[in-house]
C-alpha cells in the first residue's frame, strides 16, 4: 500500500515534496504570531479545498454549498461541548455522520432525479442557505446570537479538549492536510478514482460502460462532506464563537472553492497552492494598502477581485498544471 | 387574524413577486441564450438601485420616470461586460465561468461600498405612503406601480423576442449555436445584446425595488440567490415561468413572514426550490429536460 503511493513519482518531485514538508513542520519555530495565524488559515483552506476537490475535481459535481458541512461540523462539536462537556474528538464522531448524511441527502435528491450541472450547484447553495436561516432560529445553539465556547488563558495545550495555543491548531491542520493529500492520491489511483474521472469526463459514456454513476457520485459527495466537517470542528475550537450568519453564509462557500479553482481543479496540489496564493495575496494586499496609508473599507476586496480576474483569464486550468510544467514535474504538453 | 389581513399581505406579496419575476427574467434570458450563469446578477441590480438613489437625492428625479434611462445604462454595462470579459469564457467549463462572475461580483460590491459606504439608503417619494382601497382590500400604491411597470417591461421583452428580426436571431443562437454560426449570425454580438437585455431587466427591477426596500452594497448576493430560486422554480428558459416563479416566491415569502416570522421567510423559498427539484426538476413551466 505504502510503496504503491510513491509509484511514478520522480526523484525530483520527492525532494521538492520533502523540502516543503520540512519547511512547513519547522515554520512555527521561526514564524511570528501573526504569520502563524496566516499559516493556520492557509492550511485550513488547503484542507477544505482538498475535500471539495473530491466532489468537483474528481467526480465533476460542482458544490457551491460546502459551508453547510463546515457549519454542521462546527455546530455539532461546539454544542456537544457547551451542553454536555463532550470533547471535540468524540464530537467529531457525531459531526462526521451528520455532515455525511446531509451530503447524502443532497446527493440523493439531485442524482435520483438527474439534477446536474448548474441545477445541482444551486441546490447545494439552497440547502446551505436553508441551514443558515434554520440555525438563526435554533435556540439550542443560541440562534443568531451566536454560540460561544468558554475561553481562558492556557499555560499548557490540551490536545484532547483542543484548548490551547494557535501552534497546536497549526500542527493539527498540517497533519490533516498531509493525510488528506495522501488519502486523495490513494483515491485517485484506486478503482473508485478511475470511475470518478470517467463520470467527470462523460457521464453518459461512463454509464454505458457499466459504471453505477449514481452510486459513485454518492460516494464522492459523502466522502467530501464528511471530510469537510472535520475542518468545521477545528474552526469551532479555534475561533471559539459561531454565528450562523458567518459560518453558513454563501461567501464562506465561495471562499472555500476559490483556492482549488485558482490552484487547479482536479489536481492534488491545486488546493494547496491556491490556498497559499489567495490567502497570501489577501494578507499582502492588507499590508500593502496599510503601507500606502489607504484605509478605505472595500479597497482590498476590489484589488482581490481584479487579481482573481487576471489569474482566471491567464491560467484557465489553474496554477498547478502550469507551475508543474515550469518546475519540470510534468510533461510540457499532454 | 381576520381574513382580510391575509388577503392584504397576499396581494402585497403578489405585487412584489412580479418585480422579483422581472429580475429573474433577466437571469433566465441570459442563461437561456448565453448558457452562462450570471453570479453577479443581484450585484448588477444594486448598481441600478444606487443610480436611482443618486438621481433622486441629487435631482429629485422619480425612480419610475428614470426607469428606461437606468435600464439603458445597465444594458450598456451588460453589453460591455459580455463583449469585453465574458465572451472568451463561453466555451470554458462552468467552474471557470463561475469564478469569473464571482470576481466581477466582488468588484461591484466593494466599489459600491467605497463610493456609498455601508449604511442603508432609501428613496421616499411623494406617493410612498399612498394606497388604494377596494372594499376591505388596501393596496400599496408603490407596489402597484412597480408591479405594473414590471409587467410592461416583461411584455415588451417578450414582443421583442417574438416579433423582431434580432429577437428571432437571438432565439436561433439559443436553439442551435453551431447552426447560428453556419447561417452567418454574429453570435458574439448577439450574446452581448442578450446579456445587455438581461442586465436591463434586472436594472429595471432594481429601480422598482428601490421604492420597496432599503439599499446597501451587500444586498447583491441575496438577490442573486433569489433570482436563481425563482428561475429554477418557474423553469429555466421559460419567460412566463420566471414571472410565475417570482409571484409564487413573493407570495410564499409574504405569507411566511406573516404566519411565522419575517426573518425565516427565505427558508420557505428554499423549501419550495427543493420540492420543485424533487417533483418537477424542469420547473413549473419548463419543458421536459432532454
Amino acid at each position: 500500500m505504502f510503496s504503491r503511493l510513491f509509484e511514478n513519482v520522480s526523484r525530483r518531485a520527492l525532494v521538492l515534496l520533502g523540502a516543503l514538508l520540512v519547511g512547513l513542520f519547522a515554520a512555527p519555530l521561526v514564524a511570528s504570531d501573526y504569520l502563524l495565524t496566516v499559516l493556520i488559515l492557509i492550511l485550513y483552506f488547503a484542507y477544505i479545498g482538498q475535500a471539495w476537490n473530491i466532489m468537483m475535481g474528481f467526480a465533476g459535481q460542482l458544490s457551491l454549498g460546502h459551508a453547510l458541512y463546515v457549519g454542521l461540523g462546527a455546530y455539532t462539536a461546539a454544542a456537544l461541548y457547551v451542553h454536555f462537556g463532550i470533547g471535540p474528538w468524540i464530537g467529531l464522531l457525531v459531526a462526521v455522520p451528520i455532515a455525511g448524511l446531509a451530503g447524502a441527502f443532497i446527493g440523493y435528491l439531485a442524482f435520483r432525479f438527474k439534477v446536474g450541472g448548474v441545477y445541482f450547484a444551486i441546490l447545494t447553495i439552497a440547502v446551505a442557505e436553508f441551514a443558515r436561516v434554520g440555525f438563526d432560529h435554533l435556540t439550542w445553539t443560541k440562534g443568531s446570537g451566536g454560540l460561544f465556547l468558554p475561553v481562558a488563558q492556557y499555560a499548557q495545550s490540551d490536545l484532547w479538549l483542543l484548548r490551547g495555543k494557535p501552534v497546536m491548531f497549526y500542527y493539527i491542520l498540517l497533519v490533516a492536510v498531509v493525510l488528506a493529500f495522501v488519502f486523495c492520491r490513494a483515491l485517485l489511483r484506486s478503482r473508485i478514482g478511475y470511475f470518478w474521472l470517467a463520470i467527470r469526463e462523460d457521464e453518459e459514456a461512463a454509464r454505458s460502460a457499466g459504471i453505477d454513476t449514481f452510486r459513485y457520485k454518492m460516494i464522492a459527495v459523502v466522502i467530501s462532506s464528511a471530510m469537510t466537517s472535520f475542518a468545521g470542528v477545528i474552526y469551532a475550537f479555534y475561533y471559539n464563537n459561531l454565528f450562523p450568519e458567518q459560518v453558513f453564509h454563501i461567501s464562506r462557500s465561495i471562499e472555500i472553492i476559490l483556492g482549488p479553482i485558482v490552484g487547479g481543479v482536479g489536481t492534488l496540489f491545486g488546493p494547496i497552492i491556491g490556498a497559499f496564493l489567495l490567502t497570501g495575496m489577501s494578507e499582502s494586499l492588507i499590508a500593502a494598502l496599510h503601507a500606502l496609508g489607504i484605509d478605505i473599507p472595500g479597497a482590498k476586496q476590489v484589488f482581490y477581485g481584479f487579481c482573481l480576474l487576471l489569474v482566471i483569464a491567464a491560467l484557465p486550468d489553474g496554477i498547478w498544471p502550469w507551475l508543474s510544467r515550469r518546475i519540470g514535474l510534468s510533461e510540457r504538453e499532454k | 387574524m381576520p381574513f382580510d389581513v391575509y388577503l392584504n399581505v397576499a396581494v402585497g406579496g403578489l405585487l412584489t413577486g412580479l418585480v422579483y419575476g422581472l429580475m429573474a427574467l433577466g437571469l433566465s434570458v441570459i442563461f437561456g441564450v448565453v448558457r452562462v450563469v450570471n453570479f453577479a446578477h443581484g450585484e448588477m441590480m444594486t448598481i441600478a438601485m444606487y443610480i436611482a438613489i443618486v438621481l433622486f437625492s441629487a435631482l429629485q428625479l422619480d425612480p419610475l420616470v428614470m426607469l428606461v434611462p437606468i435600464a439603458a445604462v445597465l444594458f450598456c454595462f451588460g453589453y460591455a461586460l459580455q463583449a469585453g470579459v465574458i465572451n472568451p469564457f463561453i466555451t470554458r467549463p462552468e467552474h471557470s465561468q463561475f469564478l469569473l462572475l464571482v470576481a466581477i461580483a466582488i468588484i461591484i460590491i466593494n466599489v459600491l461600498l467605497i463610493i456609498f459606504g455601508p449604511d442603508a439608503q432609501s428613496v421616499q417619494t411623494s406617493y410612498s405612503y399612498d394606497s388604494f382601497q377596494i372594499g376591505k382590500l388596501i393596496v400599496d400604491a408603490t407596489k402597484l406601480y412597480a408591479a405594473a411597470a414590471a409587467l410592461a417591461v416583461a411584455i415588451a421583452l417578450y414582443a421583442f423576442f417574438q416579433f423582431t428580426a434580432i429577437g428571432t436571431a437571438i432565439r436561433a443562437c439559443a436553439d442551435n449555436y453551431t447552426g447560428a454560426l453556419v447561417v452567418g449570425l454574429d453570435v458574439k454580438h448577439l450574446y452581448a445584446l442578450t446579456f445587455g437585455l438581461g442586465s436591463a431587466c434586472v436594472g429595471a427591477a432594481g429601480v422598482m425595488l428601490v421604492l420597496i426596500v432599503d439599499v446597501t452594497p451587500s444586498l447583491g448576493p441575496a438577490y442573486t440567490l433569489l433570482a436563481f430560486v425563482i428561475v429554477i422554480t418557474g423553469g429555466l428558459g421559460s419567460m412566463p415561468g420566471a414571472l410565475l416563479g417570482g409571484v409564487l416566491i413573493g407570495l410564499t415569502e409574504a405569507m411566511a413572514g406573516l404566519i411565522f416570522t419575517p426573518s425565516a421567510k427565505s427558508m420557505f423559498a428554499f423549501a419550495i426550490l427543493v420540492l420543485v427539484l424533487l417533483f418537477r426538476p424542469q420547473g413549473i413551466m419548463g419543458k421536459k429536460a432532454a
